[in-house]
């Protein structure tokens, strides 16, 4: 296998970016894989066979989850966006819009995270 | 721009990055608090207050009963710094090696304040600490570290009587954290993986500004965080020679549950 959730040199990047990075691929293959179990269950006729692939589909959202509330508390931007967004009824465009402008990031596009160093939780990183 | 005005600072980007960089460094392997209590935020600059759920003061106002709500107010911490402007032109210049001891000695104040205030409180911040709070037996510890091992495992014990969950951490002084990993006992096994394994996997935490050990749950919901602004540098004023800076956070801090820690007194 190689490297490639690196874009730039790995050896250049700090460690803590390079969590950062192994586990946003790590969303993405969740993510994928959700997206494959999707289409198999959709044309699989055999009930045993369904059976698992619901199960198996149901640990990738348990593992896409864990991944993005690391991500998010790694990234306390992130994390103020999505919770704007996530599990509310609203229109998801304007919850978008509103949870960035309340970011402090003042609408579509975005900025820095006015000054923050984003060091936010440090449970479970290990001395 | 915020209240941190950094545009005001005659500090380029490169600049900036390279501090924020270094401050980050600085403060990730001090900051053990958030090592071991639940992070929560930041809520930004103008979060004001942490909401108890209780109320206070009780009487009567105009024939009805009322009572007052108790809030805890966050506190805001902040070390100033100096940077040399003929040193951040280095930076420009391509050098590698550019003076920022004030800032690793102002991140190295920050840390060890939010450690103190979490691990042993800050009364006239309304802040109490975990080993202040405990309501566990203290263990005493002495200043032979073959016997840390059997301070931990009493304390997890404890914890666990109580019916505490783990993982757990041990938060220990630099001194003791040292005289840890530097300790082999008898046929050679290192002190700190077995302390480790008695934290049923938990980590050892290097701990400026704690007084002996703590042992903490990990579990969740038992120490709270609350990040108002979390750490970042912001701008002060220049001179010909210097920028002055500082670092800056706001939190609040508190314990839902008292008995999830174990402290180890020197």
């Amino acid at each position: 296998m190689g490297f490639d959730q690196y874009h730039e040199p790995p050896e250049e990047l700090p460690a803590r970016t390079r969590t950062f990075a192994r586990l946003c691929a790590s969303l993405t293959e969740e993510a994928e894989a959700i997206g494959w179990y999707e289409q198999r269950l959709a044309v699989e006729q055999d009930p045993e066979a369904l059976a698992v692939m619901r199960n198996a589909q149901t640990e990738e959202f348990k593992h896409f989850a864990m991944d993005l509330e690391f991500l998010l508390r790694r990234t306390p931007v992130w994390r103020d966006i999505a919770r704007g967004i996530l599990f509310t009824d609203e229109d998801i465009v304007e919850a978008g819009e509103e949870a960035e402008e309340g970011a402090g990031l003042g609408g579509s596009g975005g900025g820095g995270p006015e000054g923050s160093l984003g060091i936010g939780s440090l449970k479970g990183v290990a001395t | 721009m915020n209240h941190l005005l950094r545009e005001k600072a005659p500090i380029t980007e490169q600049g900036w990055e390279e501090l924020d960089r270094e401050a980050r460094e600085r403060l990730e392997p001090a900051l053990a608090a958030r090592k071991v209590v639940d992070f929560q935020g930041p809520h930004g600059w103008d979060f004001s207050a942490a909401n108890l759920g209780r109320t206070g003061d009780t009487g009567e106002f105009e024939g009805v009963s009322v009572s007052r709500r108790r809030v805890l107010p966050v506190v805001e911490l902040r070390a100033s710094f100096t940077v040399s402007r003929a040193e951040l032109d280095d930076l420009e210049r391509g050098a590698p090696d550019i003076d920022l001891d004030a800032l690793d000695e102002a991140a190295r104040r920050i840390a060890r304040a939010e450690n103190v205030a979490v691990f042993h409180g800050w009364a006239e911040a309304g802040i109490r600490g975990i080993a202040e709070s405990c309501k566990q037996p203290t263990v005493a510890v002495g200043e032979d570290f073959n016997a840390y091992a059997r301070y931990t495992a009493e304390a997890v014990e404890t914890l666990l009587r109580s019916g505490i969950g783990g993982p757990y951490a041990l938060a220990l002084a630099p001194d003791q954290y040292t005289g840890v990993i530097r300790t082999a006992e008898h046929g050679g096994y290192p002190l700190f993986d077995h302390i480790r394994k008695i934290l049923a996997g938990g980590p050892i935490v290097w701990a400026p500004g704690v007084r002996g050990g703590v042992v903490v749950s990990l579990r969740g919901g038992d120490f709270l965080f609350d990040s108002g602004q979390d750490l970042s540098i912001g701008y002060d004023h220049h001179d010909a020679e210097n920028v002055h800076l500082y670092l800056e956070e706001s939190f609040s801090f508190r314990i839902a549950t008292p008995e999830a820690a174990c402290y180890l007194a020197p």
